[in-house]
């Protein structure tokens, strides 16, 4: 079974994962849709820079987070003008380096279906009088819907799935960073195969389902398979 | 007074440039015809302000659109118009009723229950309101995206090629509904097709485009019965005549209608006598006799006068007949033309081989 300190890694991942999701539609919908719709030449150094955590080790990601965001980092001295202090080892920290590792997984999916969309709806409705924003609401989000559903689920799913980054910039502080990748990795550490079992299993459970739910529901096939 | 519609755009895409200069009537239908890529639908995205032309001016019924010199251009979602496309580019995520309300919520004078009620009728899409777009067939589709144009009660309807994406069974289920608009509908509308039978039945007011040109433009008969047109050089030469039907001879299954200028025997139309229509004949469908031709299985012979010659094109030429108060276009040889020695001003005979009836 699980002990408390399990449930509360276990807790805290969820609230990472939350947060994260949500910061990471709220950032990733106007770059996806910047993505689909530019002719920028800008747009390739962009789509580049944004799938980087698919290919770099979390480890390199979690590093060069670390010195940015650490004392000396250009980040670092924003956040503490601003009187945040430092995020490595905070839990807004976390957070911010969740956001990144796991944006393609958002930005992608989103991507796509809004290129698929294509320009007609956008112009049947600028002839039916739905100002560009209007249009983006009633006729865009309705129509991306099954790429917002893949977006979430895998935005979430990645962040829940992280350990190298949180390694890096979060460390392992009970109840403030310590999520369940990491509790997993603490238990093999002591030879605590049981407690070690119990997390990995309700992880491998949690990801199952939610992936069968995403490719049950969603009729026309998911952008996973796009993404590697 | 200026005229209803004032159109002026200048675009240059390197390869392409459309350069055109209209003035259009406030009523009835305006055909923008040409071949693919003379910039007939270029023109109408211009007026609906999707494309924006760098240099432009466009003024419907005392309102501006787009002034480049003032350097003013309206949004297209500002504009009161009503635009129909190709495709008939319905929300898929909306019902057809969904779709109908889509426009109807965004403005400000409301369309009353018996407009909405009336224009269902006129586009016989009542049954379809809960139904999906993609549960409709292509002219059912194209059908509830002229009702959803419509419905905004726009102060303009544009329609580019709105028959174009459908199968010729589909086109005539649509093209009544078409006409039927042109009887009910006060405001000006714009049409572009590249289908000669499209044009010539729907078309009050003909522009004729060619590599983003107006070549000409007038009334329709007037229009098309010029010399100048490229439709001489196409070998699609044609003239439309207004006429009335005033006999059946259901024994012969032939119908004879009266036009300005005598009579012509057609093939039998189911319509009530008195019915106006509208008569096709193509320039190539028309031979010239000098004397009245006896004996012969032709049933129209119309006696004419000559009023002009075209210039020869590879050894073709086109006559342009005066025939009461209509004008004939025949497609001859330049030879023949020689051995019959046609000059302006001699009579002779026109005999039609076919027609085609247009509404």
């Amino acid at each position: 079974m699980l002990s408390n300190t399990d449930l509360q890694t276990l807790f805290l991942t969820f609230k990472v994962a939350s947060f994260a999701t949500f910061l990471m539609l709220l950032l990733g919908t106007p770059l996806a849709w910047w993505l689909a719709r530019t002719r920028s030449a800008w747009k390739g150094v962009i789509n580049a820079v944004v799938s980087l955590p698919l290919v770099l080790p979390p480890t390199v990601l979690g590093f060069y987070l670390l010195i940015l965001m650490g004392p000396t980092g250009t980040i670092g001295q924003i956040t503490h003008w601003l009187g945040l202090g430092t995020l490595p080892f905070t839990f807004a920290g976390l957070v911010v380096a969740s956001v990144l590792y796991s944006l393609p997984f958002v930005v992608q999916p989103l991507q796509t279906a809004f290129a698929s969309i294509g320009e007609q709806p956008l112009e049947a409705a600028a002839t039916l009088r739905a100002s560009p924003l209007d249009t983006f609401f009633s006729v865009i989000v309705p129509m991306a819907k099954p790429g917002f559903l893949t977006a979430t689920i895998l935005g979430f799913t990645h962040t829940v799935g992280e350990f190298g980054v949180v390694l890096m910039i979060g460390g392992n502080i009970p109840d403030k960073t310590r999520v369940v990748s990491v509790q997993i990795y603490n238990h093999v550490e002591a030879l605590e195969y049981t407690e070690a079992h119990w997390l990995a299993g309700y992880l491998l459970a949690f990801s199952f389902i939610v992936l069968l739910l995403l490719y049950t529901t969603l009729k026309t096939q998911p952008v996973t398979h796009q993404l590697k | 007074m200026s005229p209803p519609i004032t159109a002026r755009f200048l675009l240059d895409y390197g390869d392409f440039t459309l350069n055109v200069d209209l003035q259009l009537p406030g009523t009835g239908i305006t055909v923008l015809f040409g071949h693919s890529g003379s910039g007939k639908t270029t023109l109408l995205r211009c007026i609906a302000g999707l494309q924006h032309a760098s240099q432009g001016f466009l003024e419907i019924n005392g309102v501006i659109w787009q002034d480049s010199h003032r350097k003013l251009f309206m949004p297209p979602h500002k504009r009161a118009l009503g635009y129909v496309f190709q495709e008939a580019n319905l929300f898929s995520h909306l019902t057809v009723e969904g779709n109908l309300q889509f426009g109807l919520k965004r403005i400000e004078k409301k369309t009353d229950a018996i407009a909405f009620q009336e224009i269902l009728e006129l586009l016989g899409i009542n049954h379809l309101l809960k139904r999906m777009p993609s549960r409709l067939s292509g002219g059912e589709q194209q059908r509830v995206a002229i009702a959803r144009a419509l419905l905004l009660k726009p102060e303009i309807l544009l329609l580019d090629e709105p028959l174009a994406a459908l199968d010729l069974k589909r086109k005539r289920e649509i093209l009544p509904f078409l006409t039927n608009l042109h009887q009910h509908l006060a405001i000006p509308v714009i049409y572009v097709t590249h289908s000669q039978q499209e044009m010539a039945q729907l078309a009050d007011t003909l522009v004729i485009l060619k590599d983003g040109q107006t070549v000409v433009s007038g009334p329709l008969s007037e229009t098309l019965s010029r010399l100048d047109t490229p439709l001489i050089q196409d070998y699609e030469a044609n003239t439309v005549w207004p006429a009335t039907i005033i006999e059946h001879e259901s024994g012969y299954y032939l119908t004879r209608v009266d036009f300005h200028g005598g009579t012509l025997s057609l093939p039998l139309i189911t319509a009530a006598i008195n019915t106006p229509i509208r008569v096709q004949i193509y320039a190539r469908d028309v031979s010239i006799t000098l004397d009245s031709p006896t004996n012969t299985s032709i049933l129209n012979v119309l006696s004419a006068n000559i009023i002009g010659l075209s210039d020869n094109h590879r050894g073709q030429m086109v006559v342009q007949l005066q025939i009461g108060k209509q004008i004939l276009l025949a497609h001859i040889t330049l030879k023949s033309s020689l051995i019959l020695n046609l000059k302006i001003g001699l009579a002779v005979y026109a005999q039609i081989k076919g027609t085609s009836i247009l509404n």
